[in-house]
């Protein structure tokens, strides 16, 4: 018979799918945080002057801010000196088509089950894949632009469409938001551009894959994605990391803005390395994400599943500010071995008649550490606003944490806001119970958490939600005790 | 087809099972009766597997094959299957998904295919009518909810879906109404025939006036004290256990 012990080692053993490294020349700028790096970086890109100096109002807000201690986890040190800020292929100048692509780079996403040739792609995605940082391949773009989608890195949108950008960046989150938007802004390599013009129903789901692979560097993209009047956009990112010893900084920043009647549905599988069984390595995953409603009657919804990074530390927002705009956040958050996740999101009620959803399901497993941290605030205008908010927390085993720290602020007296809560452990009779009847322990796991997290699943296109339940099998395997 | 051979076994230290004898032949049903805490449930954990459940001493064959060096589920899938005592809620797993699941877990230990939707849909209506299961029920979490008797019957329902060998039925009936017991004890004769066997655990009479048993056994104290057919039952339900028990401590102090 299996002892529940042994699975469990089993399990902690068992070895990161994606943590193979790339062997690849990189051009790797001198670790050192600074001025001069910044515009070293702005050179490289060869940005316009505005942006290199918000590059630099981003530095000099970053100098004056320090790391937060609100959080649920003690801030790990971070030497952002001893960083690389600019690590790039060597190989990749201007690429006009895949075939200029470096062989290696192809094959290290082939690998990912990313094929970025259009033939092998997944019909109806169309991918942009960054690499340490730089995009180094957009599928399906020709195809796109016949519709006006534009769907870029960031770099070449700068090029490209520098008047987009100028008009959009930073209104969503500013470059003095926090101290790793801050950064971002003062260091950011590259990340995703996307644009849908008036009235376009965007024919294919959009997808960034990211990618780290050096080592020493930190990871700065950025994602700016507008959805014009009566535009409809899904939007897909996942991301996968080398198993390494040291950690690594992943603070990226993504801006979603909807104008009048608009939908942009932003979906993360995040599958960064978690590091291994007693903590050591992995990605800090301290991400700021925020889309903001502008016009009437919009809609923003994001959906997480987060399963890797040694730290999850995000809170995927929505400002609603258009009148009838609503927002909505799916999430589903896996802990194990030691990793930590103090996730959430929160919700500006604005504008009259905006409605919210949310709906987040934690999952802790062994010496794992959960926490959902959420507000829901509602301003003086925002007359008959709604909100209701579903907070889960499923427990494995009796090592792990889990905590809910629901704030709820409302300067309305028409807003109706509901939280419902929930905690509950995965139980030996439940497991047992389904032994009985001929499943084995893994499968019950994955029925048990399958069945706890389809809420969230179901909001991903198709294909993603068939990849992110395996995921989520694979990363709970043996994890009951 | 089930042996179990002077069978010990202990949970967190003490010890629940005393050496119990039983040989269960194919087409037998058997009851077990016996006073609260006798140890009757425990001896369906120990069949099924449950961890914390350690045997000390003793053996168990079923057709042949070891069973205690099986996994719980694999035991399930060589045709043991028990109905719970206090079926489990399983919230967020439907009632149809984990049949389905279970059924084709057996199927694959078996070598047979996985079951097509369409087969599946067809053997859930024949089975549901055999037991008289609320249809509604179907499409619920697992068990979450259910009433008392909703559970039990619940648990009949899985019997008829996966078809065991050997059914091991923990006081089915506590929990069942008056016309419920008689639809599930219908349903359970269906079931019976020359290559099944069941094993009855109960307290009352009445449920083996519907589901007739071959043989009935009473346990206390971790032991089977006596065993008879099923005239046995009714002088229980007459005279209560302390009889027999007088019986066992002369026969000791002797
Ligand atoms: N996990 C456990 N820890 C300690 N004692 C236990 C445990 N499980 C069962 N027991 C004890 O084992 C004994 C037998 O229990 P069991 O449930 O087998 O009785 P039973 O014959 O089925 O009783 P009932 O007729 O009430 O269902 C009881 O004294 C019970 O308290
Ligand atoms: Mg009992």
């Amino acid at each position: 018979m299996i002892n529940s012990n042994e699975i469990i080692d089993d399990i902690a053993n068992k070895e990161y799918e994606f943590g193979f490294t790339t062997d690849i020349e990189m051009d790797i700028a001198p670790p050192g945080l600074n001025e001069d790096i910044i515009r070293f970086i702005s050179a490289k890109k060869n940005e316009p002057e505005w942006l290199l100096e918000w590059r630099l109002k981003g530095f000099a807000a970053f100098k004056k801010m320090q790391f937060p201690s609100w959080q649920h986890f003690k801030m790990p040190e971070l030497d952002l000196q001893a960083l690389s800020y600019y690590a790039a292929p060597k190989k990749k100048v201007q690429l006009n088509s895949l075939d200029e692509v470096d062989p290696e780079l192809l094959a290290t996403f082939e690998k990912l089950g990313i094929p970025l040739n259009e033939q092998k792609a997944l019909a109806g995605v169309a991918v942009d894949a960054v690499f340490d940082s730089v995009s180094v391949a957009t599928t399906f773009k020709g195809k796109l632009k016949e519709m006006g989608v534009i769907f870029c890195s960031f770099g070449e949108a700068v090029q490209e469409y520098p008047d987009l950008v100028k008009k959009y960046l930073g209104t969503v989150v500013p470059h003095s938001d926090n101290i790793f938007a801050a950064l971002n802004s003062a260091v950011f390599s590259d990340g995703s551009f996307t644009y849908i013009p008036k009235g376009v129903r965007c024919p294919m789901e959009l997808s960034t894959y990211f990618r780290i692979n050096a080592q020493n560097t930190g990871q700065f993209e950025r994602t700016l994605i507008i959805a014009d009047e009566g535009s409809y956009v899904s939007y897909l990112e996942g991301c996968t990391a080398p198993m390494r010893d040291e950690n690594q900084l992943h603070a990226a920043v993504v801006e979603l803005v909807a104008l009048d009647h608009a939908e942009i549905k932003y979906s993360t599988v995040q599958n960064w390395y978690p590091g291994d069984k007693d903590g050591k390595g992995g990605i800090y995953n301290f991400v700021t994400k925020r889309g903001i409603c502008k016009g009437n009657a919009s809609k923003i919804s994001w959906t997480q599943v987060e399963t890797g990074s040694a730290i999850t530390w995000k809170y995927p927002s929505v400002i609603l500010q258009g009148d009838y705009s609503e927002g909505e956040f799916y999430s589903v958050a896996v802990v194990r071995n030691k990793q930590i996740a103090d996730t959430g999101t929160k919700i500006h009620h604005i504008g009259k008649g905006t409605k919210s959803r949310i709906i987040s399901k934690g999952i802790s497993a062994g010496r794992g550490d959960n926490s959902y941290r959420g507000l829901v605030a509602v301003g003086p205008r925002a007359d008959n606003a709604r909100n209701f908010t579903q907070c889960d927390s499923l427990l494995i085993g009796n090592e792990c944490g889990s905590h809910t720290f629901p704030y709820i602020e409302s300067r309305n007296k028409t807003a109706m806001i509901e939280h419902e809560a929930t905690t509950s452990k995965i139980g030996e009779d439940q497991i047992f119970y389904l032994n009985a009847r001929g499943i084995d322990t893994e499968k019950a796991v994955a029925l048990i958490v399958n069945g706890y997290v389809k809420e969230v699943l179901n909001q991903l296109p198709m294909e993603f939600a068939v990849e992110a339940q395996k995921l989520l099998s694979i990363t709970l395997e043996g994890s009951v005790g | 087809m089930l042996t179990i051979k002077n069978l010990h076994a202990e949970v967190e230290g003490k010890q629940i099972l005393k050496g119990i004898n039983l040989e269960i032949g194919k087409g037998e049903t058997h009851a077990i009766m016996g006073p609260n805490g006798s140890g009757k449930s425990s001896l369906a954990s120990v069949l099924a597997g449950r961890e914390n459940y350690t045997v000390t001493e003793g053996e168990v064959w079923f057709n042949g094959k070891n069973l205690l060096d099986l996994s719980p589920e694999d035991r399930a899938r060589e045709g043991v299957f028990l109905a719970f005592q206090y079926p489990v809620e399983i919230p967020g797993v439907s009632n149809l998904n984990f049949l389905k699941t279970a059924l084709n877990e057996i199927r694959t230990y078996k070598g047979l295919p996985a079951i097509e939707g369409r087969d599946f849909l067809k053997l859930t209506k024949e089975k549901q009518q055999l037991v008289d299961f609320n249809a509604n029920l179907m499409n619920r979490s697992l068990n979450e909810g259910f009433s008392g008797g909703e559970k039990k019957r619940n648990e009949i329902f899985q019997l008829a879906m996966l078809d065991p060998q050997l059914a091991i039925l923990d006081e089915t009936d506590s929990g069942l109404d008056i016309d419920a017991l008689r639809i599930v004890s219908n349903g359970v004769n269906k079931l019976r025939d020359a290559e099944k066997s069941f094993v009855v655990i109960t307290h009352y009479q009445r449920l083996l006036e519907y589901i007739v048993p071959d043989f009935v056994h009473v346990l206390y104290n971790g032991r089977i004290i006596k065993t008879g057919t099923k005239e046995l039952a009714l002088e229980l339900e007459e005279r209560g256990y302390d009889w027999l028990k007088e019986e066992l401590h002369l026969k000791e102090s002797v």
